[in-house]
C-alpha cells in the first residue's frame, strides 16, 4: 500500500532544500515509511537535529521539532526523553554533526541506552559548509580542506557504538531503500538506544572532487565498501579490512533502557519515603519491613537510618 | 508553612528550585557548585522528577534546553570554566526564547584559575559570554536566604519573559552555612509560562501580536499536542528560518525590548543608608555584606556613605545609578574582579562623578576594612586585606 507522505510532511516547506542526487531524501522517505508502518501518531513524536544538510529534516517533518546547534542534538533529545518517557524521540544528523563534533554525546547516549532513535546520514563529508573533510572521509579522498587527499584514518561509527554499549546498531545504504526501511523500523521499535548509520551519497560536495559527480557512479563507489552481514560471516578478517558491514550489527534485548532504569530508582526512593512516613507514625507492619531491608536503606541514605523522618528531612 | 533549615547557598538554591517548580535538572560536577546536584540527586527521585548527570557541561545545558522547550522548568548549575562551555547553548536558549535557569557559582579565573576560591569574575561573561546580540537577565543574591528567594525569582522571570536567567553566587557564599527559611510553594509567587489561547492549528511560537509570545507545552495536561518548530536560526513568527532583513531586525529588537521595556518588573535593588550619602558604594553578592559593615563603621565617624546594591545585575539599573550620580560626590565599586561592573557604572555615570574601585581578584573575600580604607581615601590603592600571619596559611608565595 502506498504511503501518504504528505501526512507526515510540512508541505508548505517544499521543495526540499537538498541538491540533486543527494541521499537525504531517500533516507527520509524510508524513515517515514517505517513510522507509517508502525502507525505512530505524529502528535507523540519529537525530532531533534543539529546543524548540517541532514539536520534540515526537522524543518520538513510535521512533529514536535527542534533545530538546535551543531553537534548537540543527542544531548537535547536526552533531555526531552527523560522529561517525557512515554513519547518517541528521534535524532537526524550527519557524520560531521553527530560523530565528529558531537561524538561525545553519541558515545554516552549509547552507554546509557536511552530510548532515542538516531538516523545518522553518513555522506563522508561536511556538505553544507562546502565539502570539508570529516572523520568519515576515506583516506586519500579529496575535499576542499584536503586538496591532496585526506591523510586521516576514518572511524567505524557502528563499531564505536557497539563498544560504547548501544542496544541496537545497524548500517544501511541509501542505495538499498527497501532494506534501509526495515533497519530503521527495527530501530524505532527497539526499546533503548538505536543507531542506524546510513551510507548516503553527496555527489555535489564529495563526488565532484573525486571524479564521482554522477550520483549513480557515487552509489556504486560507496557500495564497493559495503558487505552484507551474511556475506561478511564467510569472509576472513583480511578480506574485511576497509569494508563496512551492513545489516543489523548488534541488538541487545537484555540491557535496561535509561528511563526504565530511572523509574526503578524513583520507585525505590518513593517507597523508602513511604517507609519513613509509617515509621514516624509507628504504623509500620511486618510486610512493610520486608519491603525494604534495613541494609538497603543504609545504602540509600548514608545517614543514621534510625533517625526519624521528621528530623532528617529538615536537615 | 515552610521550614527552617541550616544550609549553605548551594543547597539553598537546590531547595528553592524545587519550590519554584523545577521539573528537570541536568548538570556536570564542578567545584564549587557540586552540592546543588548532590542535593537534587537525593530529592528529585523522591518527587519522581528526572535528574541527570551528563557527559559534559555542554550536554547538560543542551538537555535542559530540550526539556524546557518541551514544557518543563529546567535548571543547570556550574562554575566559571563550565559556564564558558555552556555559552553556545545559552545563546540557543536566548534564540529559542525558552525559559532556563543557569546557576553560576563564580570561582577565580581565568581558565582553571582558583577552583576553591570565591570571585565575581563572571559578571561580563554572564552578559556577553555567548556570541551575537542577545538579551540576558542575571541576578546576584548576597546571602543564602536571599539565594532562596532569588532562585525562585529567577525561575519566575525565566518563565514570564521566555528568557534564560543566570543566577550568580560565589565560592564563599555557596559554602557558608546559615539558618534559612524555605517557603512552601503556596507562600510565594510562582509564575508558569503563559499558554496559548488558540488551538494548535493557529498557534505560532513567535506570534507578532505579543511582546512575549506564549510558549506552548508540547503535550498539555488536557491532552492537546502543540506541534511546532523552533530553530536556532533567525526565524519568523512560525519558528522557521528566514533571511528577510526586516524579520531579522524585528526579532532581535523584540528580544531586547521584552527585557528592556520591563525593567520595572525585572530590576531589584537595595538602597542602604543612601538618603544623605555623599559617597555611594556599589556592591553585590557577598561583597555587599562586607560593604555594609564598612559603611556602618564609617557612619559612626560621621562619614556620609551609603550603598546601592543591585540584585539584578543585568539588565543594569541605569536609571537608578544615573539618579544617584546627580546626588553623590563619588562612587566606589567594590567587586571581586579587576573592575568589570565598574565599567558599567562608569558608562552610566558618564563622567558626572568619579568612579573608584575596590577591585580584588585574589581569590579571597573583600574585607570591610578594605572598603573602609577606600572610603577614607578613594585615591589610594587598596592592598589585599590579609595579615602576614593569615597569608602564611595559604602556603607558597615567596
Amino acid at each position: 500500500m502506498a504511503v501518504d507522505y504528505t501526512k507526515y510532511l510540512r508541505m508548505d516547506k517544499m521543495p526540499l532544500y537538498w541538491c540533486p542526487g543527494c541521499g537525504d531524501g531517500i533516507v527520509l522517505k524510508c524513515y517515514l515509511e517505517a513510522i507509517d508502518e508502525l502507525g505512530w501518531s505524529k502528535d507523540d513524536c519529537a525530532m531533534v537535529s543539529g546543524i548540517g544538510c541532514a539536520a534540515r529534516v526537522t524543518g520538513y517533518v510535521d512533529f514536535h521539532t527542534l533545530h538546535t546547534i551543531h553537534g548537540r542534538a543527542i544531548a537535547v533529545a536526552v533531555g526531552i526523553k527523560m522529561s517525557h518517557p512515554d513519547k518517541h524521540v528521534f535524532v537526524f544528523g550527519g557524520d560531521g554533526d553527530l560523530v565528529h563534533i558531537g561524538g561525545n554525546h553519541l558515545l554516552h547516549a549509547c552507554r546509557r541506552n536511552v530510548d532515542v532513535t538516531v538516523v545518522l546520514i553518513n555522506n563522508w563529508i561536511y556538505g553544507m559548509t562546502g565539502g570539508q573533510h570529516s572523520c568519515t572521509t576515506p583516506p586519500g579522498a579529496k575535499a576542499t580542506t584536503a586538496p591532496r587527499g585526506s591523510f586521516e584514518p576514518t572511524i567505524d561509527v557502528c563499531k564505536m557504538a557497539i563498544g560504547a554499549g548501544a542496544g541496537y546498531v545497524a548500517r544501511g545504504f541509501a542505495g538499498d531503500p527497501t532494506r534501509l526501511k526495515k533497519l530503521i523500523k527495527e530501530g524505532l521499535e527497539y526499546k533503548g538506544f538505536s543507531l542506524i548509520d546510513v551510507f548516503s551519497p553527496c555527489p555535489i560536495n564529495f563526488g565532484r572532487r573525486n571524479k564521482l559527480g554522477d550520483p549513480a557512479k557515487l552509489l556504486e563507489h560507496m557500495k564497493s565498501f559495503l558487505v552484507s552481514s551474511a556475506k561478511a560471516k564467510r569472509m576472513s578478517e583480511e578480506e574485511l579490512k576497509g569494508k563496512f558491514i551492513t545489516g543489523v550489527l548488534h541488538k541487545d534485548t537484555e540491557k535496561p533502557e535509561l528511563t526504565e532504569a530511572y523509574k526503578s530508582i524513583v520507585e525505590k526512593a518513593q517507597a523508602s519515603d513511604e517507609y519513613w512516613a509509617k515509621y514516624v507514625k509507628g504504623t509500620l507492619s511486618e510486610s512493610d519491613k520486608n519491603k525494604i531491608t534495613r541494609e538497603e536503606l543504609k545504602k540509600l541514605y548514608p545517614y543514621d537510618v534510625e533517625t526519624p523522618l521528621k528530623q532528617w528531612k529538615k536537615l | 508553612m515552610g521550614r527552617i533549615a541550616f544550609l549553605n547557598a548551594n543547597a539553598a538554591v537546590a531547595e528553592a528550585a524545587l519550590v519554584a517548580g523545577l521539573g528537570f535538572y541536568a548538570g556536570y560536577p564542578i567545584t564549587p557548585s557540586s552540592e546543588v546536584p548532590e542535593r537534587l540527586s537525593k530529592i528529585m527521585p523522591e518527587k519522581g522528577l528526572p535528574f541527570m548527570m551528563m557527559e559534559d557541561e555542554i550536554a547538560s545545558i543542551n538537555a535542559c534546553v530540550g526539556a524546557s522547550a518541551s514544557g518543563v522548568k529546567a535548571m543547570t548549575c556550574t562554575s566559571g570554566p563550565g559556564f564558558s562551555l555552556k555559552q553556545e547553548a545559552l545563546g540557543m536558549a536566548c534564540m529559542f526564547e525558552v525559559p532556563l535557569v543557569v546557576v553560576d557559582v563564580m570561582r577565580g579565573g581565568p581558565s582553571t584559575g582558583l577552583p576553591t576560591r570565591p570571585s565575581q569574575q563572571d559578571i561580563m561573561q554572564a552578559r556577553w559570554g555567548t556570541h551575537g546580540d542577545h538579551p540576558i537577565i542575571a541576578v546576584a543574591p548576597c546571602n543564602a536566604q536571599e539565594a532562596v528567594f532569588e532562585t525562585i525569582r529567577a525561575f519566575n522571570l525565566a518563565e514570564k519573559f521566555r528568557q534564560p536567567v543566570v543566577l550568580l553566587t560565589d565560592g564563599s557564599l555557596s559554602h557558608l552555612h546559615t539558618k534559612i527559611y524555605i517557603p512552601d510553594p503556596d507562600e510565594v509567587e510562582i509564575v508558569d509560562r503563559a499558554q496559548p489561547e488558540v488551538d494548535p492549528e493557529n498557534y505560532y511560537p513567535y506570534d507578532y501580536n505579543y511582546e512575549v509570545p506564549p510558549l506552548a507545552k508540547w503535550w498539555t495536561e488536557d491532552g492537546k499536542s502543540y506541534r511546532y518548530h523552533l530553530s536556532s536560526l533567525i526565524h519568523d513568527k512560525t519558528g522557521f528560518p528566514t533571511v528577510y532583513p526586516k524579520y531579522a531586525q524585528w526579532l532581535l529588537e523584540r528580544m531586547h525590548n521584552k527585557i528592556l521595556n520591563h525593567r520595572d518588573e525585572i530590576l531589584k535593588y537595595e538602597y542602604y543608608k543612601m538618603d544623605d550619602a555623599e559617597t555611594c558604594i556599589v556592591a553585590f553578592g557577598s561583597t555587599a555584606e562586607a560593604a555594609r559593615v564598612a559603611i556602618d563603621q564609617a557612619r559612626e565617624e560621621g562619614i556620609k556613605v551609603g550603598m546601592f546594591r543591585p540584585l539584578t545585575i543585568w539588565p543594569s539599573p541605569e536609571e537608578q545609578i544615573r539618579d544617584i550620580a546627580s546626588k553623590v560626590k563619588q562612587f566606589i565599586v567594590a567587586e571581586m574582579n579587576l573592575g568589570q561592573y565598574k565599567l558599567e557604572v562608569e558608562r552610566i555615570v558618564g563622567g558626572r562623578a568619579p568612579v573608584y574601585g575596590v577591585s580584588q581578584a585574589a581569590g579571597v573575600l573583600i574585607r570591610p576594612s578594605q572598603i573602609y580604607d577606600k572610603i577614607k581615601d578613594p585615591s589610594k590603592r587598596v592592598e589585599i586585606g590579609l595579615t602576614e600571619e593569615e597569608l602564611k596559611r595559604f602556603g607558597g608565595g615567596e
